[in-house]
């Protein structure tokens, strides 16, 4: 081990999404990239028994040491919701000024498309956001990842915004995104997470 | 090397380096995945076993024969295999046995909460604890250690935390090399629990345990981290990551062996410091045993006025798991931290639409719901994804306790007297588990009951685990298909049907039929999981005929995700049409089925219309 070294500053990201949208390999680059970074990580998931269409929630923090593998109220350094709707069950994670990235994409469940549920204004998830935080993003990464011709590449996109955000070598994070997607769709990955990356460079 | 491992992957890794040679279990969150993992190592053998019961057998005669083995489950699986596992702390064996309880603090997928150190306790067997996935690749190793120097199995106890959370793990490819073993042992009084023999044991295994907790006052997984004396904690398993959490500075005990507990280490410690608490998830296990030691444990709230209260916990909650938060402020009630806000901006909730689990898109299991609830028949359910259907808009589940139940449930309702003509319904994997002994009974003893199979080829809530009905091992070798028609015939029930489970004619044609009839009686609707790869290569979503349409809203009884009400209104009723999304839709056809106005094409009609379009185009 290396001695005078700064220790690492920590941070805990919590991702939240719905089943099937990605979110559990976004968490997975975000473990696999503290790990390289030389942290302690730790990366909880929550799966029971909804396993598609489903609220999905994510934990991965990074440390120095890292104890608890659960983010509780207010402990999120960095929230990201890859469905907006989901910013509103969740945003209490987020540490008041931390930074929240939003995916500006809906997925309607069933209980508000066959059911008494309503699905929140954008107008209120943004007024939510910002009473939270002055660091709220957010990113077309539907809209992007239908561009370069693949919405599943949505979560890398949202990726690139977040790497444009952090102040972390780009190829580490593509490092580890390459070595976690299958071979015919690196370069297809690549394009997302620099269309992500831009996306944020072009303005809030 | 260092390697991001989840808890279930590091106790695999860990019962490889082991050197297990025999692996078997029952597919059960959130211990899954630990065979999965195990099965793929060179030179093992590992297997899905019918229940946990038949597991547990398998690994004690793997260990008779003087193998490691391992065996796997949930925690409710321990008290399917209860009998075997008293049974294996009876004997011992030749080799290091080791049972998994993956314990559901918080029920994220169970139907209770039971804490199984009290499993430990109550079979005389030693129980390990891991806090993260770094020990619980450690304490599996160690582990096999202690299941032979002291000839008892050891319960390996993770919860749901640890299974599922990834941690950085120091994994090495060295796996131990271990002797040949000899011949079975011929040994009737070790192994023979007549009870001529049995009395003799008893007094061994008290002594066992009397010397394990010897052995835990040096077991290298129980340590003291010397800090303040103004605080004391003593904690296991995944609570010491929120004592690390919240009190760093306090000084703690960790146990790593939580069962039985080392009597010197725990009252010096107590001893070293103002003050002493226990921090545990679920029951009272440890600070029970550390208050009979006569350690003084700070409660915090005073002791109920009469002095006894059942359960008694301090300070932290007996129900759910824990996390800061909850550590935190159970604290700060008790005076132990001062209060301090929770520090967020004052601000208006936004309510995210609820996402609650429901049947997948194209779940074979659907068309039965909504027969059933036409019928409107009193249904028992068992343990498995079609617990669902319970929730409405199908509502067609009454009764779901654990696995296996339904049958019995529905049998003991009739022989009671029930007016109502009661139906079972058991998935293909849990009438393998304990399904079949109920139906069995049914048969012999002649009740009314009309038992569904729903046979969907695999073990399905769990994610996929192979059974006897799916014609592959867990090691992805050929094998035998039980034919369940056959089977159920066997067992003296002369009214058996199969069926295509999308048809729902044919569904809804035998259950009227049978419903109107006496006698027990069995339907298995076959179809595999919509979610297995052969089903989505045929994945074909359906369409709205808006011409026809009249916006009758019967589709939308069947309660699947991909059907909704459209923004389309129907000219002469104002109804809102019905629309399906062509992401979710796999093209069952059961709504097709339904829709009386044929306004939903089925899969040859939107073959033709799609063809009929690409012919205009071209």
């Amino acid at each position: 081990m290396t001695t005078n070294r700064q220790p690492l500053k920590s941070i805990s990201f919590m991702l939240v999404g719905v089943g099937g949208q990605g979110t559990i390999l976004a968490s997975n680059v975000l473990a696999e990239l503290g790990l390289s970074l030389g942290y302690d990580v730790k990366q909880a998931e929550v799966h029971g028994m909804s396993q598609r269409g489903g609220s999905v929630t994510s934990h991965v923090r990074w440390g120095e040491r890292v104890y608890s593998p659960i983010i509780t109220q207010g402990d999120a350094d960095i929230l990201i919701a890859f469905e907006k709707s989901e910013i509103g069950r969740y945003i209490s994670g987020l540490r008041p000024g931390g930074l929240a990235l939003v995916n500006n994409y809906s997925i309607v469940p069933i209980t508000v498309s066959s059911g008494g549920a309503s699905y929140p204004e954008d107008e209120r998830l943004h007024r939510l956001v910002d009473t939270f935080t002055p660091n709220g993003y957010w990113i077309d990464g539907v809209r992007i990842a239908e561009e370069i011709g693949n919405a599943r590449t949505a979560n890398v996109v949202i990726l690139g915004a977040l790497a444009s955000l952090m102040d972390i070598d780009q190829n580490a994070w593509l490092d580890v995104i390459i070595r976690r997607v299958p071979p015919k769709f690196v370069d297809l990955n690549k394009e997302a997470f620099n269309r992500g990356l831009a996306s944020v460079q072009n303005g809030k | 090397m260092k390697r991001l491992l989840s808890g279930n992957e590091a106790v695999a890794h860990g019962a490889w380096v082991a050197g297990v040679a025999v692996a078997s279990g029952y597919p059960g969150t959130p211990s899954t995945e630990i065979l999965e993992v195990f099965a793929k190592f060179p030179h093992v053998y590992a297997e899905w076993a019918p229940n946990e019961k038949v597991a547990v057998d398998v690994a004690v005669g793997a260990a008779y024969a003087g193998r490691r083995a391992i065996c796997t489950m949930k925690h409710v699986g321990l008290n399917v295999a209860a009998d075997s596992y008293f049974m294996a702390s009876m004997t011992g064996a030749e080799a290091g046995l080791v049972i998994v309880s993956a314990d559901d603090p918080s029920m994220h997928s169970s139907q209770n909460e039971q804490d199984n150190r009290q499993f430990a306790k109550f079979a005389r067997v030693p129980c390990l604890d891991p806090a993260d996935s770094q020990e619980a690749k450690d304490f599996t190793i160690a582990a096999f250690d202690i299941s032979e120097q002291f000839d008892t199995p050891v319960m390996l106890r993770l919860t749901t935390r640890v299974c599922h959370t990834s941690a950085v793990v120091e994994v090495s490819e060295q796996r131990m090399q271990l002797p040949e073993p000899g011949p079975y042992p011929r040994n009737p009084e070790k192994y023979v629990t007549i009870p001529a023999h049995a009395r003799k044991i008893h007094f061994k295994i008290e002594q066992r345990i009397k010397d394990l907790a010897e052995y835990a006052e040096t077991f290298q997984y129980n340590f003291i981290e010397e800090r303040s004396s103004d605080l004391g904690i003593i904690t296991g398993g995944i609570a010491y990551q929120y004592a690390r959490e919240v009190f760093p500075e306090a000084s703690i005990l960790k146990l790593g062996m939580v069962y039985p507990l080392p009597y010197q280490m725990i009252t010096q410690f107590a001893a070293s410091v103002n003050r002493v608490i226990v921090m545990e998830e679920l029951d009272p296990f440890i600070e029970e045993q550390v208050r009979l030691m006569g350690v003084e444990v700070y409660r915090g709230a005073p002791v109920h006025e009469n002095g006894y209260e059942p359960n008694a916990k301090s300070i932290f909650p007996i129900t759910f798991e824990f996390n800061q938060q909850v550590v935190r402020e159970s604290a700060q009630k008790a005076g132990l931290l001062p209060e301090n806000g929770n520090g967020l901006p004052e601000y208006e909730a936004v309510e995210a639409p609820p996402r609650p689990p429901v049947l997948c898109p194209g779940c074979p299991h659907r068309s039965s719901f909504y027969v059933l609830n036409k019928l409107k028949v009193p249904v028992n359910g068992d343990i498995g994804c079609y617990t669902l259907g319970m929730v409405p808009p199908l509502s067609a589940i009454h009764t779901t306790g654990c696995m296996g139940a339904s049958i019995g449930v529905a049998h003991g309702a009739d022989v009671a007297g029930s007016k109502e003509r009661h139906v079972a319904v058991i998935g293909d994997s849990t009438f393998f588990h304990t399904g079949m002994p109920a139906l069995m009974n049914v048969a012999y003893n002649k009740s009314n009951v009309i038992t569904i199979i729903m046979d969907n080829r695999i073990t399905g809530m769990t994610g996929h685990q192979e059974n006897p009905g799916t014609g592959l091992t867990l090691q992805n070798q050929d094998t035998i298909q039980v034919d369940l028609e056959a089977l159920v015939r066997a067992i003296g029930i002369e009214k058996v049907k199969t069926v295509e489970a999308y048809d729902v004619k044919a569904v809804e044609g035998t259950l009227k039929a049978w419903v109107a009839e006496e006698g027990p009686a069995v339907l298995i609707t076959k179809h595999e999981c919509a979610l297995l790869p052969t089903q989505r290569k045929r994945y074909l979503p359906l369409e709205v005929n808006t011409e026809v349409c009249n916006g009758c809203s019967l589709c939308f009884r069947i309660g699947c995700p991909s059907i909704s009400k459209s923004d389309q209104l129907d000219p002469k009723y104002g109804r809102p049409l019905a629309k399906i999304d062509p992401l979710l839709c796999t093209g069952c056809e059961i709504c097709a089925q339904v829709c009386p106005r044929n306004a939903i094409l089925f899969r040859e009609q939107v073959i033709a219309k799609r063809q009929a379009e690409e012919a205009k185009e071209a």
